[in-house]
C-alpha cells in the first residue's frame, strides 16, 4: 500500500510538472485557469491542446512499456529483458516505417496493425530462441538475439528510406521516440489496444508467479504453460506495439520499471504489474519534462533522454554480481 | 584438440595432470626460426591462397562494372601495368581506390574480429559490441552536423576531419566499455552487455544529432552511418593501409602468447605470460584496427563478427586465423559492395548488405549455442 501511495504521489507530481512546465513560459495561475475556465488565450491553447494530451500520452505509453517489460522479464526469467533491448520495439518500428514510407499508410488505424505485426514477429523470434534451450536463454543470448533482430530490421529500414528525401525526414524524427505533436484523438484511437493488453497482462499475473518456479514445476501444479505463454506474448505484442505506434521506439522503461518495483514489493506479479505500470508512466512523463527543460528553447525527445539515462542503469545492473550472465 | 604451444622448444612438458605432451603433433610439421615456432598447416595456407585469388577476381569484376564497363581481363592487364590510357585512368584514379578501401577495411575488420574472438574465446564477441562503431558514429555525426556551430570540443573534432574524429570517437567509446566491464578480470559476457548498454546510449545521442540536423546533413549522416564506399579515394586508402602495416606485425607477435592462453589462465601464467596485459594489448590493437576501418568507410557492421567464424571453419584450427580472416573480410566487403552496386541499385550502402547477411548468421550461432548448451 505504501508503494502504491508513493507511486501515485510521484505520478501526480510529474503530471503537474508536465502540464505546468514547457519551452514556452506559463505561470501556474495561467495553467490553473486554462484547466478550469478556458478563455481561448494562447496559454489556454498551449495547456489544453498541447500539454495535456502529451502528458496523457506519456502516461499511457509509460504504463504500457512498464507492464510489457515486467511480462517479458517474467516469461524469460531474465532480469535484462526489455521491449527495446530484445528488438520488439525495433520490429514494430520497422513495420511502421515500411507501412508509412513504402505503402503510403498515414492513418494510425492503418499502421498500428503493422506495429503489432512487427512486434509479434520480433517477440516470436526472441521467445523461440528461448525455447531452443532447456534451462531458458541466458541474458546474453537474449540480448544478442535482440541486437541481431533490431540491427537487421534497422538496416533494411534505412535501405528503404535512404533514397527517399521526405521519408527520410519523417523517419529521423519518428525514430527518436517523442510525445509531441500527437494530438488527443490519437490517444483515444490507441487506448483500446492498450487496455486489452493490460487486461491480458492482469490475467497472466498468477500464471507468471507459477512459471517463476520453472516450467516443469508449473506443469506439475496444473498450469497450462502454453496458454500462459501465448497470453503473455499477445499482451507484450499489444502493449509494445501500441506504444511504438504512437511514440516511436522508447527504450529502457520496460527494463527499469520492474526493477524499481521489485525492490519495493517483491516478486509477486499481482503487485508487480500495476505498480510497474505506474512507475513506467512516471518515468516516461518525467523524462519528457526533463527533455523539455534541458536544451531550451529546443526539446530533447523522450526516447533520447531515456536512452542516455537508462544506459548507466543497465550497466550497473550488468556489473552487479547477482545477475547470472 | 590441436595444440600449437611454445613447448616444442623444450621437447616435452609436464602439464598439471601429469600427461606428457609430445614435441610434435602427429602429422603436423613444426616450423622453427630462432625462438619462434609454429605449425605448418597446409589447409590454412590453401585457404589464404584461394581467398587471395578470389579477392583479386572479385575486385577486378567490381572495378570493371560502372558507366564505362571494362572487361575483367582488361582490368587485370591494367592492374599489372598494361592497358590503354583511358582504361588506366578510369581504373587507377576512379575505381581502384574504392575497391582497395573496401578490401583494406574488410581486412582490418576481419583481423580485429579474429583477435577479439580469440582473446574472449567466444564467437559472439566482436569490436562492434565494444562500442567502437557507435562511438565512431557519434563523433562523425558531431562533425557532420555541428561543425562550425558547436563548442570548442566539437571545433577540435572538426579540425581533425571526419575520419580522425571517428577514430577518436571509436577509441574513446571502446576505452569506456573496457573500463566499465573490467572487474577482476575480463568476462566476455559482461563485455558484450556493457558494450550493448553503451551502444544504446550512443545511439540515442546519434538520433538526437539526426533530429537537429537539416535534411541535407541528415541524408549524408544516414548514408555514413550505414557504412558506404561511395566516393572513396586514395586519401581513404592510405590511413587504413598505414594502420594495417603498423599493427598487423605486432598482432602476429602477440598472438603467440594467445596460444599459451588457450591452455587456461593458470597454465599460461605458469608459462610466463602476463595474462591480463596480453589480453588488454590485443584488444587495444583490435580496437585500433576496427576504429580506423570505421573511420575510412563508416560502420560496416557484422563483418568482424561473421568473418572470423567462417574462416575458422574453412581453415580449421583452435581459434580464428588472422590472415585468413583478413582475406575473407576483404572478400566479403568488396563482394558486398559489388552486390549493392549492381543487384540492389546504386544507392544501397555496403553496410546494409553485410548486416542483412550477418545478422541471421548471429541468430544461427545463438540457436546452435543454446542447443549445444542444453544437450
Amino acid at each position: 500500500m505504501l508503494a502504491l501511495g508513493l507511486g501515485l504521489g510521484a505520478l501526480a507530481v510529474v503530471v503537474v510538472l508536465s502540464i505546468a512546465v514547457g519551452s514556452g513560459p506559463t505561470t501556474l495561475d495561467e495553467v490553473w485557469r486554462a484547466l478550469v475556465a478556458p478563455t481561448g488565450s494562447p496559454a489556454d491553447i498551449v495547456v489544453r491542446d498541447l500539454r495535456v494530451p502529451r502528458t496523457l500520452l506519456g502516461v499511457m505509453v509509460g504504463a504500457a512499456l512498464g507492464v510489457a517489460g515486467t511480462l517479458m522479464q517474467g516469461h524469460t526469467r531474465n532480469p535484462l529483458a526489455d521491449p527495446s533491448l530484445l528488438g520488439i520495439s525495433g520490429g514494430a518500428a520497422f513495420c511502421v516505417v515500411l507501412a508509412t514510407t513504402v505503402l503510403g499508410v498515414s492513418d494510425v488505424y492503418g499502421y498500428i496493425w503493422f506495429a503489432f505485426a512487427g512486434a509479434a514477429l520480433a517477440a516470436m523470434i526472441v521467445f523461440s530462441l528461448g525455447a531452443a534451450s532447456r534451462g531458458g536463454p541466458t541474458p546474453v543470448t537474449l540480448a544478442l538475439a535482440g541486437l541481431a533482430v533490431s540491427e537487421l530490421l534497422l538496416a533494411i529500414t534505412s535501405g528503404l528510406v535512404l533514397g527517399d528525401g521526405p521519408s527520410l525526414d519523417a523517419y529521423r524524427f519518428w525514430s527518436a521516440g517523442a510525445l509531441d505533436d500527437r494530438g488527443a484523438d490519437l490517444i483515444l484511437q490507441v487506448l483500446p489496444f492498450v487496455l486489452v493488453g493490460l487486461a491480458l497482462a492482469a490475467a497472466n499475473a498468477r500464471a507468471l508467479d507459477v512459471l517463476a518456479l520453472g516450467e516443469d514445476s508449473a506443469r506439475g501444479l496444473g498450469q497450462n504453460v502454453t496458454r500462459a505463454r501465448v497470453v503473455g506474448l499477445l499482451a507484450v505484442t499489444l502493449l509494445a506495439g501500441a506504444a511504438v505506434a504512437v511514440s516511436g521506439p522508447i527504450g529502457f522503461v520496460g527494463l527499469i520499471a520492474p526493477h524499481i518495483v521489485r525492490s519495493l514489493v517483491g516478486p509477486s506479479h499481482g503487485r508487480l504489474l500495476p505498480l510497474a505500470a505506474l512507475v513506467g508512466a512516471v518515468l516516461v512523463v518525467a523524462a519528457d519534462v526533463v527533455g523539455r527543460v534541458v536544451v531550451r528553447p529546443g526539446e530533447l525527445a523522450v526516447g533520447i533522454v531515456l536512452g542516455i539515462v537508462g544506459a548507466p542503469f543497465f550497466i550497473a545492473l550488468v556489473r552487479r554480481r547477482s545477475v547470472r550472465l | 584438440m590441436t595444440t600449437e604451444t611454445d613447448t616444442t622448444e623444450t621437447g616435452t612438458t609436464e602439464t598439471g595432470a601429469g600427461t606428457r605432451v609430445p614435441d610434435a603433433v602427429a602429422g603436423r610439421r613444426p616450423l622453427r626460426a630462432g625462438p619462434v615456432s609454429a605449425v605448418w598447416r597446409p589447409r590454412g595456407a590453401a585457404v589464404v591462397l584461394v581467398g587471395a585469388a578470389v579477392l583479386v577476381l572479385v575486385g577486378a569484376v567490381s572495378i570493371g562494372r560502372g558507366d564505362y564497363p571494362i572487361a575483367v581481363g582488361d582490368v587485370l592487364r591494367v592492374l599489372f601495368g598494361g592497358g590503354s590510357r583511358s582504361e588506366t585512368f578510369v581504373v587507377t584514379e576512379l575505381r581502384l581506390p574504392r575497391v582497395l578501401t573496401g578490401a583494406l577495411v574488410g581486412a582490418a575488420l576481419g583481423i580485429a574480429g579474429a583477435i577479439t574472438q580469440g582473446v574472449a574465446r567466444n564467437p559472439l564477441t566482436s569490436p562492434d559490441v565494444l562500442g567502437v562503431t557507435d562511438g565512431a558514429g557519434v563523433a562523425a555525426l558531431l562533425v557532420l552536423v555541428l561543425a562550425g556551430t558547436g563548442g570548442s570540443a566539437v571545433g577540435l573534432l572538426a579540425a581533425l576531419g571526419l575520419p580522425l574524429a571517428a577514430l577518436v570517437g571509436g577509441l574513446l567509446a571502446a576505452a569506456l566499455v573496457v573500463v566499465l566491464a573490467y572487474r577482476q578480470g575480463l568476462d566476455a559476457f559482461r563485455f558484450i552487455l556493457v558494450g550493448l548498454g553503451i551502444s544504446v546510449a550512443l545511439v540515442s545521442v546519434t538520433s538526437w544529432l539526426l533530429v537537429i540536423a537539416n535534411v541535407q546533413q541528415a541524408g549524408l549522416a544516414l548514408v555514413w552511418l550505414r557504412g558506404s564506399l561511395n566516393a572513396r579515394g586514395w586519401e581513404h586508402v592510405l590511413p587504413v593501409a598505414v594502420v594495417l602495416v603498423l599493427v598487423v606485425p605486432v598482432t602476429i607477435a602477440l598472438t603467440f602468447r594467445l596460444d599459451a592462453l588457450d591452455l587456461g589462465d593458470d597454465t599460461a601464467r605458469g608459462l610466463g605470460v602476463r595474462v591480463d596485459r596480453t589480453r588488454i594489448s590485443l584488444l587495444g590493437l583490435a580496437v585500433v584496427l576496427a576504429a580506423s576501418a570505421t573511420a575510412a568507410a563508416g560502420p560496416i557492421r557484422f563483418v568482424a563478427l561473421v568473418v572470423p567464424q567462417v574462416s575458422l571453419r574453412l581453415a580449421g584450427g583452435s581459434r580464428p586465423p588472422l590472415i585468413a580472416s583478413a582475406i575473407a573480410g576483404a572478400v566479403l566487403v568488396v563482394a558486398g559492395d559489388l552486390l549493392a552496386r549492381t543487384v540492389l541499385g546504386g544507392e544501397v550502402p555496403v553496410g546494409v548488405v553485410t548486416v542483412v547477411l550477418g545478422a541471421p548468421y548471429l541468430l544461427f550461432l545463438l540457436v546452435r549455442r543454446t542447443r549445444k548448451d542444453s544437450a
